[in-house]
């Protein structure tokens, strides 16, 4: 495997595939259930949007890092429709010679038989839905799966792809402290270099949020879900996963490219329904995009206009900032000295409070040093507080 | 200009929800005041906080025509009143306007406190007072012993009350042939030189200030040069008119009338409410008595929720004390709240009634601190002061003693909650005066200090007797007491604002609780924070909150980033409302909430 780029924040392009089977009830994600879709149309609309893309300068001339197809359920995606999109990105825009094509799908057995295909339209690293190992909590997370199915189809998927990764989400309703770290120590030599692991949180409009809400979903209290985090941190790190981002582990090298442009404040062309982006101009502008959200909407928007997205949101320098920080600081390695000097002109400590930041180091929640600014492993575990403790 | 003998001024007394409204109402619609498409519940409530609470805060005056059964066509005026203690004020001008009231009294709940206290002020003003029993078309109406009570409790002959439904509309008509029989006329001349009260006044945006009158000698009428007997003011006077209850333009009112006028007049200070309008060419010998003027006993801070609201706060607040005589302000500022007022009002209810028009009619979001008494503290060189703001209080050292007022309460409740409220009674360090039965509810009277009352006292009262029990009181002196200063201390910093004057006895009890209460209020933070109560020196209560543990986003992809970013801006928007102590940033909200006087 390639190492990840030493330092450069690089340019991701993200295709937001918005339907699903079912919907699952922790799932605030833009997905919908559709009885059909008509494919053609869908395929040309992503192409056009591409184009749209193009046109308007996206990537400002670099070269596109990372493509990644997210949901919804893009595993149910024509491979057909996927590979089209791919050599019209190799026709806009330079590519690098590690594209890393990363692909959301879910360990059925009707999905895990496509595998073959998404690989040969050229996806190189698959990220399953496997949520759980534990069939009780499958059914409560409302999967289609169960556990054997999920390490059947990951061992398919090993069979095709170099690079995968799978999801765990923990926290959820009566887990033990004991019951995850066995579950998450079976998971650990399950894996081939990544995993994500997330505290399952109740969202709004969700089916669980009014389960929730009516009592019925009794979480882990703050204590326990804290020592759920700190095991999964133990277990992962002495497997060799350590975690690099606050809710992903990798062995060093694993860590996903298209993710890590996202968080080190790099550019991202957001493509299909209620996809995101940010984008950096040639003057060093740069906004917040976002496309419509309803998957007919974005349709005929697309059609009419060649692109889906609603009004770009200027970001000042204190939105910069801001983001330059909550994202960076996820990371393990923090945020850059060269990366705040490159984008603000000065020190990552100059972009926060002083007397703030020496009371959070002197609290052990934050380190600096030559290389840059970040929390400590204490400090990431708390990083809502320590981001507002920051300003 | 009506003949005397065909008016009539009476006033409508009564305990919350007895009714009162829904009669004024009743009345209106009967003698044709307004069409039955205009009526709506509680006509006479203007503002909308009066008409959802169900309560009367300001009086309202009405003119009537009431075609009586001796075929006589008669000018009834109507005083609509506030029912509480807090609005006493009100209630005393407005009873001095009249010569008689109708006391209703809900025909199953009976007498309650306020009922007392309004006969008790209704009978020092000389008025005639005819008991009505309402809503006696309810199952549960018992008139018979209603009756029974009131005379055993009142000492009021009941045997000619009128039995009424205010809602149904029921025998409302022999109220007002009871109004013509029983009440006396007004007395007045109208060839002497005019004298009339000036019983309220406000400002309207279209019309300037608006005086409310009623004229005992003499006549007003537009063009009059009038001069404020107080103030020594002269105006000439523009309108005069009455409200039907609808202002309408009459251009004359003579003796035994009420109504209003206006005069060019611009700033609402130059009405003081209680003096007297003579006509400025023919002068009266002398004013009428006027009223006793109201003395603020309650104190809090009010601080808007966002310090850049303060000059707001502070023109509201002008505002409104010009609407409400008895009401006082003046500024405050506080380490953790920022800068605000220090407000002086007649009682709990009068303070929750100003800080929600505040909130209403200003728009204005506040924090309302624990609700203090006034202190009086005579000092070891012998001088007294007012003490009206605990942050205020003096070096111990340098304090002979500390007076404190108390009252005068009556409480009614059912007998089967009378061990609870004599128990809260002595809790809250009451005296008592006198226990008596009228049938199965007992009459309490207790002296209590105030700063107990104010503190939680009546919601206890209600929760004790399950919202049974009535409550009344009047001040009744000052009486030393062995009170001292407790201090809440965060991070061993003071919180300015949480500091109370209390009695020591008590100090250790609401110590524990206000800990407690911050505890539970203070979100966790990165470093633990220590919450203290103490007097001087010396810790009386401690608790702890434990460091924050995990606190972190699962996820942060795509339209995370956006909402994660606006978060963070309402964050460091509320970084402003903070404060810090030590390591810790507290949020003002905490602080808010731990003031919030009811559940201790």
């Amino acid at each position: 495997m390639l190492p990840l780029t030493p330092w450069a924040p690089g340019f991701g392009i993200y295709i937001h595939w918005p339907f699903c089977l079912a919907k699952c009830p922790y799932c605030d994600f833009n997905s919908h259930v559709a009885s059909s879709i008509d494919q053609d149309r869908w395929r040309r609309a992503y192409l056009a949007e591409l184009q749209h893309g193009a046109n308007a300068g996206a990537g400002g001339g670099h070269k596109v890092t990372s493509v990644f197809f997210g949901g919804g359920t893009p595993s149910l995606m024509p491979p057909a429709t996927v590979a089209a999109v791919l050599d019209a990105i190799a026709g806009h825009w330079p590519i690098a010679p590690d594209l890393e094509v990363t692909l959301e799908a879910n360990p059925t057995s009707v999905e895990a038989a496509r595998f073959a295909d998404l690989r040969v339209a050229g996806v190189t690293r698959l990220s399953l839905g496997i949520q759980a190992l534990d069939d009780d909590a499958l059914r409560l997370l409302g999967r289609e799966h169960d556990a054997a199915g999920a390490i059947a189809a990951l061992a398919l998927a090993a069979r095709h792809f170099d690079r995968l990764s799978f999801d765990l989400i923990y926290a959820r309703p009566g887990q033990t402290v004991t019951a995850w770290r066995d579950e998450l120590t079976r998971a650990a030599t399950l894996t081939s270099g990544h995993l994500s692991a997330y505290q399952l949180t109740i969202e709004s409009g969700t089916a669980f949020y009014l389960r929730h809400a009516r009592g019925a979903l009794p979480l882990p209290d703050d204590d326990i879900a804290a020592d759920l985090f700190e095991a999964t941190q133990e277990i992962l790190g002495a497997h060799g996963l350590p975690a690099y981002e606050i809710s992903n582990h990798a062995r060093p090298g694993q860590e996903c490219r298209h993710n890590m442009t996202t968080w080190r404040c790099g550019d991202g062309l957001g493509i299909g329904p209620g996809a995101h982006g940010r984008l950096t101009d040639t003057d060093r502008n740069r906004v917040a995009t976002q496309n419509h959200r309803t998957p007919a909407v974005w349709l005929a928007q697309v059609e009419a206009n060649g692109h889906g997205g609603l009004p770009p949101e200027p970001l000042d320098a204190d939105a910069r900032r801001d983001e330059f920080l909550l994202l960076g600081l996820r990371l393990t390695e923090g945020v850059r000295r060269t990366a705040s000097q490159a984008a603000f002109g000065c020190d990552p400590a100059e972009l926060v409070s002083a007397p703030a930041l020496a009371r959070l180091v002197a609290g052990g929640f934050m380190e600096l040093d030559d290389a840059g600014l970040r929390a400590t492993a204490a400090g990431r575990q708390r990083l809502n507080a320590v981001l507002a403790a920051l300003f | 200009m009506t003949d005397l003998n065909h008016i009539r001024n009476f006033a409508i007394i009564a305990h919350i929800d007895h009714g009162k409204s829904t009669l004024a109402d009743r009345l209106i619609q009967v003698c044709g005041g307004l069409a039955d498409r205009e009526m709506r519940e509680q006509v006479l409530d203007s503002m909308d906080i009066e008409r959802e609470r169900g309560i009367t805060i300001k009086a309202q005056t009405v003119r009537l025509d009431y075609q009586a059964k001796d075929g006589r066509l008669y000018q009834l005026n109507l005083m609509d009143t506030p029912g509480h203690v807090d609005f006493a004020y009100e209630v005393s001008r407005s009873l001095a306007a009249c010569e008689g009231s109708i006391l209703v009294v809900d025909a199953s709940q009976g007498v309650e406190a306020q009922t007392l206290a309004n006969v008790y002020q209704a009978l020092d003003n000389n008025h005639e007072i005819i008991p009505v029993l309402n809503k006696i078309d309810l199952p549960a109406a018992e008139p018979e012993r209603i009756k029974q009570q009131i005379e055993d409790v009142i000492g009021l002959d009941a045997s000619h009350a009128v039995m009424i439904s205010a809602k149904t509309g029921l025998n409302v008509g022999d109220v007002l042939e009871a109004i013509i029989a029983r009440l006396p006329a007004p007395k007045g001349n109208a060839e002497a030189p005019l004298k009339a009260l000036l019983v309220d006044s406000w400002y309207d945006a279209y019309l300037g200030v608006v005086i409310l009158v009623r004229v005992v000698d003499g006549r007003l009428t537009v063009g009059q040069k009038i001069r404020m007997m107080a103030t020594g003011a002269t105006r000439e006077i523009d309108r005069v008119g009455v409200f039907r209850p609808k202002g309408t333009l009459t251009g004359t009112l003579g003796p035994g009338e009420i109504g209003f006028i206006t005069a060019g007049i611009k700033e609402i200070s130059e009405t003081k409410v209680g003096d007297t309008l003579t006509d400025e060419r023919r002068l009266a010998a002398e004013p009428l008595p006027g009223f006793k003027p109201s003395i603020p006993v309650v104190f809090c801070g009010l601080f808007p929720t966002d310090n850049a609201e303060f000059e707001h706060l502070r023109d509201s607040l002008g505002k409104l004390a010009l609407n409400d005589a008895s009401f006082q302000f003046e500024p405050e500022s506080s380490a953790a709240l920022g800068f605000g007022f220090r407000c002086g009002c007649l009682g709990l209810l009068h303070l929750e009634i100003i800080q929600e028009r505040l909130e209403r009619e200003f728009d204005l979001d506040l924090i309302t601190t624990a609700p203090s008494v006034v202190y009086k503290i005579t000092m070891t060189d012998g001088s007294v002061l007012d003490l009206h703001n605990p942050a205020d209080m003096p070096d111990p050292v340098r304090i002979e003693k500390i007076d404190e007022p108390w009252i005068k309460a009556t409480i009614l409740l059912p007998d089967e909650y009378l061990g609870g409220i004599l128990q809260l009674c002595t809790d809250r360090r009451g005296v008592q005066l006198d226990l008596t039965y009228a049938g199965s509810r007992a009459m309490l009277v207790y002296r209590l200090p105030l700063n107990e009352v104010v503190f939680d006292f009546y919601d206890r009262l209600k929760s004790i007797s399950r919202g049974y029990a009535s409550f009344d009181y009047s001040l009744d002196g000052y009486q030393e007491g062995d009170l001292v200063k407790m201090s809440i201390l965060v991070n061993n910093e003071p919180v300015d604002a949480l500091s109370i004057i209390v009695h020591r006895s008590q100090a250790e009890r609401r110590g524990r609780a206000l800990c407690e209460r911050l505890k539970d209020l203070i979100p966790r933070q990165l470093f633990k924070i220590a919450v203290q109560a103490a007097i001087g020196g010396r810790v009386i209560a401690r608790e702890t909150i434990s460091a924050l543990r995990k606190d972190v986003l699962a996820k942060c992809y795509g339209g995370d980033i956006t909402r994660k970013r606006k978060l963070l801006d309402k964050q460091k928007e509320g970084k402003k409302r903070m404060r810090q102590f030590g390591q810790v940033e507290i949020p003002q909200s905490a602080f808010i909430a731990a003031l919030k006087m009811s559940d201790d």
